[in-house]
């Protein structure tokens, strides 16, 4: 339309370690006018009726009660990535603000950070670039050896999009299947991954090799996986988590890897992220730590963002908001 | 595998057939955990029970089992067995032996194709999968005491809808491609004869004739030959020019495979990506000043391929299967005739 002006979008900041991407800006300044948190503590007064939208890039902005109160013309929140469990949402239904996220586009990269974090872990692969690049070493010894993934047993807790994804990934490395699930999929997407529904969370734990877990984080799945659950589990098991860093109780998963309750962990989320320096987890031989990089591919990210400048486009024009979370 | 029915060799008052190892335990020794098998069917000479007594020992010996390449077998060794019918070699790859010194002596060889192929495949899609996203620089960056903040623009490269290209598709390229197909990736394959319709199929597999059409177009490129005269160096200046500047190298077939210079250049001028290698050539790489240590777009990884539990005890039975049925005098399932 002639002589209007692009909507006004809030974003934390660009560039550096956690801004809106860079290479992201030329794409979003078509669609949008985007005003850094800076420029608009600068310039409140003006900035504060003119901004309907804001763009929430690896959980910033912070949305809170003062930042919903000063902006009195804003219509939706576009949040980055598939979990929502750092917003509020009451709040933001108080204020009649609508809410997306990005669920789909970042479940392949998930399932297969999934699959690498379980094959990093059984075949000690971090352990080993350690040993083929350290100064010390002078020889492979014969006997290092890691655990095969074929035909051992992996327990998906939470089979929605990405679990299913790493059951079809995993059914290809011979591995048997169980899984754990609010509701029980339907025979023909159980059959195709070969998945058996295990009603009860522990007859899952008895049996795995590799637990994973792909929960959404809710007042639910909560420390799910704590002293009980580590117990349960094999001691040559392995717990892999790339949900959040809250389903597992943290503490209970240190002393089951001090004493050997469970042989590994491999986990791409923590709580907090990151760790303090000093961290138990940290120093452990038998856990792989990453920075939470389930969807880390620049390909999904411009998708995410692509997903984002969507949805808020629809929730400004009143259309029906893509990838909506019902609040 | 059945070991029904056969029984150990004959030597006479029901004596075990000699076997001759490098070392139990140690280094590079056969693992204390195939003992109880071996010594169900063989009595075990190490190399220093046969120097030690060698008049003794010469014609016990009537099987040898390669672990990790050793001990070496020369023409020195060969004729001081005047009984040796067998060597078994523990793995697939058999570059490290003269095949036409062993078989003029009328020895016997045999590999253990079966028991790697699903632990390798694996070993290749583990480094495949590391290395797209960055698996142990983020591991380091976790743990690293200097981190202090989660980092949004740590990215990897997309793994699933992505071309792999397979260099090789025997065994393993094909258990490879199985595993691929599930992240679905688009399959090309290169290899010296083409794979039939159904198993090409099967995979979604492509076929390439011309190795360059594969490297012009694959995200990730997954060496998986038999090292021989033919295929060393394959993949040099020229193949790593032809490939993606996005693209990865994968290598678990053999170092001497790479051209390592050529490799160390690519990867420090951007001609591709990033490399993962869990062969080098030697193993270990020398620790002085070699730069592939030191760079950071490559994993290196102690040749894990057939490193577990269950594919090395596969391994040991394979052997010894071939060990029983070369002594019996009936088919060996995977014996190697020098080409």
């Amino acid at each position: 339309m002639e002589g209007q002006e692009l909507p006004y979008v809030l974003v934390d900041c660009i560039g550096g370690k956690h801004g809106v991407y860079e290479d992201h800006v030329e794409f979003l300044e078509k669609h949008f006018r985007l005003i850094t948190m800076k420029e608009y503590l600068e310039n409140k007064k003006f900035l504060s009726e003119k901004i309907r939208a804001v763009y929430m890039w690896y959980h910033k902005p912070v949305i809170n009660k003062e930042l919903l109160q000063s902006l009195p013309n804003l219509k939706i929140v576009a949040s980055s990535g598939v979990g929502i469990d750092h917003l509020d949402l009451n709040l933001l239904s108080s204020y009649g603000v609508k809410l997306s996220n990005t669920p789909f586009v970042v479940s392949t990269d998930s399932a297969d950070l999934g699959v690498a974090l379980m094959l990093a872990s059984s075949r000690r692969l971090v352990e080993g670039h350690q040993m083929a690049v350290s100064p010390d070493t002078e020889y492979f010894p014969a006997d290092w050896l890691g655990a095969e993934l074929s035909g051992a047993t992996l327990g998906i807790v939470g089979m929605g999009t990405i679990g299913y994804k790493v059951a079809e990934r995993a059914k290809a490395f011979e591995m048997k299947i169980l899984y754990h699930n609010r509701n029980q999929r339907n025979k023909e997407e159980e059959s195709a991954v070969g998945a058996i529904y295990c009603k009860k969370i522990d007859d899952l734990l008895h049996q795995s090799d590799f637990v994973l877990l792909s929960v959404n984080l809710t007042p639910q799945t909560h420390k799910l996986i704590g002293k009980r659950e580590l117990e349960l589990m094999k001691p040559t098991a392995t717990l892999i988590n790339i949900s959040r860093g809250l389903v597992v109780d943290q503490d209970a998963l240190v002393e089951a890897l001090q004493n050997k309750v469970i042989k590994a962990a491999a986990l791409d989320v923590t709580y907090p992220e990151p760790l303090p320096r000093d961290h138990p987890l940290l120093k452990l031989k038998n856990v792989i730590i990453t920075p939470h990089i389930g969807s880390a591919t620049k390909k999904t990210r411009r998708l995410m963002m692509e997903n984002m400048v969507e949805s808020i486009q629809a929730g400004l024009t009143g259309l029906p908001i893509p990838n909506e979370v019902s609040l | 595998i059945s070991l029904c029915g056969l029984s150990h060799g004959t030597m006479g008052g029901g004596e075990l057939p000699g076997l001759l190892v490098n070392e139990i335990g140690g280094r590079h020794g056969i693992l204390h955990s195939h003992l109880a098998f071996l010594k169900k069917h063989f009595y075990l000479i190490t190399m220093k029970d046969f120097l030690e007594s060698k008049e003794h020992m010469s014609k016990k010996v009537q099987a040898i089992y390669l672990w990790w390449h050793k001990p070496v077998i020369d023409r020195e060794l060969l004729q001081s067995l005047p009984n040796l019918k067998v060597i078994a070699n523990s793995g697939v790859g058999m570059d490290h032996l003269d095949l036409k010194l062993i078989a003029s002596f009328g020895v016997k060889m045999a590999n253990a194709p079966h028991a790697v192929s699903t632990s390798t495949a694996d070993t290749g899609m583990a480094l495949l999968l590391a290395s797209a996203r960055r698996l142990v620089e983020g591991c380091h960056i976790a743990i690293s005491s200097g981190t202090e903040h989660c980092e949004a623009d740590f990215l990897g490269v997309e793994v699933t809808g992505a071309t792999l290209g397979i260099i090789g598709m025997g065994r393993i390229g094909y258990k490879i491609a199985l595993r691929a197909k599930a992240f679905e990736m688009k399959i090309l394959y290169h290899n010296r004869t083409r794979r039939k319709e159904q198993e090409e199929q099967a995979v979604g597999a492509t076929y390439c004739e011309k190795i360059d059409n594969l490297l012009q177009q694959a995200d990730f490129v997954m060496v998986v030959v038999s090292l021989t005269p033919q295929t060393r160096k394959l993949i040099g200046k020229r193949e790593m020019e032809l490939m993606k500047p996005t693209a990865t190298l994968i290598n678990i077939s053999r170092g001497a495979v790479i051209d390592q210079e050529a490799l160390v250049t690519a990867l420090q001028t951007g001609t591709i990506r990033a490399a993962a290698l869990d062969v080098t050539y030697p193993e270990p790489l020398p620790r002085l000043d070699h730069t592939l240590l030191k760079l950071k777009n490559i994993i290196i990884t102690p040749h894990l391929g057939i490193k577990t539990d269950k594919a090395t005890y596969m391994i040991t039975e394979e052997a010894v299967e071939n060990i029983l049925a070369a002594l019996n005098g009936v088919p060996m399932p995977s014996e190697v005739l020098p080409s």
